[in-house]
């Protein structure tokens, strides 16, 4: 039962200050979306009213066409991995994975220790939950660890028991709540692929929330860039990461932040630039011999498969390159030219807002 | 090898001195009166056995005295531990949205706990008087016959169990409160995803497993208390009507310090100590093990 989700002209306000301010975002059937941003820019509050743990101050929240503004998050049947996996710590791997089942299928009454000796029913209705644990455990290779307790578990298991207990229910969709911010680079990775899989096998709509931009960037169809709470772009990772909105998004959005010209310094390197301030990615700005920019090296500093360069360019302008390979690698003090491919160049007006370069 | 062993008994010295003797001996010497008949004054004392402990569990006041105090823990310690808890979870829930009123209530329902439980069982004797009291008073208003609540041999124990719930309540309150604070509230989030809907399903689900450590803790504390009733007993009722309401430790006190019977009131702490202990013990080993979750 898979289908789409969708917030339109959401605001939340927490007494005067706007968390969530006037947002429209779909989740579509089958798609993977990346909710972007820097910490309290509003995401997991977004987040939160998605999954219904929030109530809407204006707006309208809609799964498959119906309304579903009002309806608890239970109702919604809406999968949340937390950021912290919030496993309940006196159940073990197993009673997690079948917790979202029992409360569903099962009465109060019924979820009481030995009512499935005295009823039929309840007794075939555990055996499903049994096989359904057994299931998702399996594809999340818990099955050796289904009698453990959260607390003797690794970061990465408790992570993959959130997982499965978000899973198990068929869930109308999944939102992932910052889910690789615990884990260490060699995890990251790992479970970046895992996620994308899951996603690829399952099909639900799923929401990334998370403040890491090639986290976004690798695992999203689309990515919607959130500051202040507001969504200032969607697109999909390229539209994104190529032709960025705003001059935010440009310097949020790339593992080095962009460099920024500011108007007047910004024509020294491209003439018809007229009133528009100039970005370029550290990357593609090079040192060229003639007719470029006229910069002095400050540091000189050796990553491995890159080195990174902090020069002074004019007005004290600071500047970054990222340098490939090895060879040609100017001295820390010296002067040099900066230059860059025209279509690497980003143009933006006195609003931030992007601009187009005249050719 | 010297030195630090000789520094080691400076640091350990006093302490351990202070300990052996104000603690470990007076402990020894209680045991050994125990089994004598020492009266306190008495230039000598007898050797007799068990006969202390056989009158304490063979005569009928002393059996009197340890059935009225486990009837009275088997009142003060549910009672409080429920209502504590309750009052916790009510005012944690409306500490968000009303933070004054609860913060108002909190203070109240610990003002006994503050306030000193002798100068509080006059004003607990006024109101329970029989013909001048508030309580009856009201019964009376309210088309109930008035009650002997302290002169009656039925009801004197449940008065004083009352009382005994209305001045732990509030130190059981406390104690939830921390607990409760201490909850994550992504687990709340979780359950509710999961499908709890109601906040009963949640209280089983979150609540009550995540308070295991600090209810195991509050029923210890309240367990102790109970058992050790006395204040009350000595200042309103004495141990009456008939003994109707004399309990251990009263008793103690009174064999001990009105009658003298140093030798019988030991063997009466001995009793009192050994259960006790063996109490918290189970509680610790039956309880610790479901508890903590690791």
């Amino acid at each position: 039962m898979n289908g789409s989700l969708a917030l339109e002209n959401v605001t939340k306000r927490f007494g005067s200050f706007t968390a969530v301010d006037n947002i429209s975002l779909e989740l579509k059937e089958g798609e993977f979306v990346a909710l972007l941003g820097a910490s309290g820019c509003g995401k997991s509050t977004t987040l939160r009213l998605f999954a219904g743990l929030e109530t809407v101050t204006e707006g309208d929240v809609k799964l498959q066409g119906r309304d579903v503004t009002k309806a608890s998050a239970s109702e919604r049947n809406i999968a949340l991995m937390f950021q912290s996996y919030a496993l309940y710590p006196h159940l073990t791997v197993a009673q997690n994975i079948a917790m979202p089942l029992k409360l569903r299928r099962l009465s109060a009454v019924q979820r009481l220790p030995g009512a499935h000796l005295l009823s039929a029913g309840v007794k075939s209705q555990e055996e499903d939950i049994q096989q359904a644990v057994k299931k998702m455990s399996e594809m999340l290779r818990l099955d050796q660890l289904l009698d453990r307790k959260p607390g003797q578990l690794s970061g990465g298991q408790q992570q993959r028991v959130a997982l499965a207990r978000a899973l198990v229910r068929d869930p109308s969709a999944f939102l992932l709540d910052e889910p690789l911010s615990n884990l260490d680079t060699q995890l990251r990775a790992e479970t970046r692929e895992e996620i994308r899989a899951i996603h690829q096998r399952t099909g639900y709509p799923f929401l990334l929330v998370t403040h890491d931009q090639s986290d976004a960037l690798s695992m999203a169809d689309r990515i919607a860039v959130m500051m202040a709470g507001k969504i200032v772009q969607v697109g999909t990772p390229a539209e994104i990461f190529n032709t960025p909105a705003t001059q935010e998004v440009a310097t949020f959005i790339g593992h080095h932040r962009m460099n920024i010209l500011p108007a007047g310094v910004a024509q020294q390197l491209h003439e018809s630039t007229s009133g528009l301030s100039l970005g370029i990615r550290p990357e593609e700005l090079t040192i060229v011999q003639e007719g470029g920019l006229p910069a002095t090296v400050d540091t000189v500093t050796f990553h491995g498969e890159e080195t990174i360069l902090k020069l002074r360019g004019p007005n004290d302008l600071v500047l970054r390159s990222v340098l490939r390979g090895r060879s040609d690698l100017p001295n820390e003090g010296e002067q040099v030219l900066l230059g860059a491919n025209r279509n690497a160049l980003h143009g933006f007006d006195s609003d931030g807002k992007r601009a187009e370069i005249a050719k | 090898m010297i030195r630090r062993w000789t520094t080691d008994i400076i640091l350990v010295g006093p302490a351990a001195i202070a300990l052996i003797l104000f603690i470990f001996l007076p402990v020894l010497i209680v045991f050994v009166l125990a089994f004598t008949d020492y009266q306190f004054g008495a230039s000598s004392a007898n050797w007799v056995g068990i006969e202390n402990f056989a009158d304490l569990f063979g005569s009928d006041l002393g059996r009197k005295a340890i059935t009225n105090t486990l009837l009275y823990a088997a009142i003060v310690i549910p009672t409080s531990v429920g209502l504590g808890l309750l009052v916790a979870v009510g005012l944690h829930s409306i500490s968000k949205t009303l933070p004054r009123f609860s913060n108002a209530l909190k203070a109240i329902y610990f003002l006994p706990v503050a306030a000193t439980l002798v100068a509080m069982a006059v004003s607990w004797q006024m109101l329970m008087h029989p013909s001048l009291g508030l309580f009856n008073h009201w019964a009376v208003a309210l088309g109930f016959s008035p009650v002997e609540w302290l002169t009656d041999q039925n009801t004197v124990l449940y008065s004083l169990a009352i009382i005994g719930v209305w001045q732990s309540v509030g130190y059981n309150m406390v104690l939830f409160l921390a607990g409760l604070t201490s909850i994550p509230d992504t687990l709340y989030d979780a359950a509710e995803v999961d499908g709890a809907q109601s906040g009963w399903s949640r209280f089983w689900l979150v609540t009550w497993p995540m308070l295991g450590p600090t209810t195991l803790f509050v029923l210890i504390v309240t367990a102790a208390t109970a058992f050790r009733v006395f204040e009350t007993v000595a200042t309103m009722t004495r141990g009456g009507p008939a003994f109707a309401s004399d309990t251990i430790v009263y008793a103690l006190y009174r064999e001990g310090f009105v009658y003298f019977k140093a030798g019988y009131a030991s063997a009466i702490t001995v009793v009192f100590f050994l259960a006790l202990l063996l109490l918290t013990v189970i509680q610790l080993l039956v309880v610790e093990r479901r508890v903590h979750y690791r």
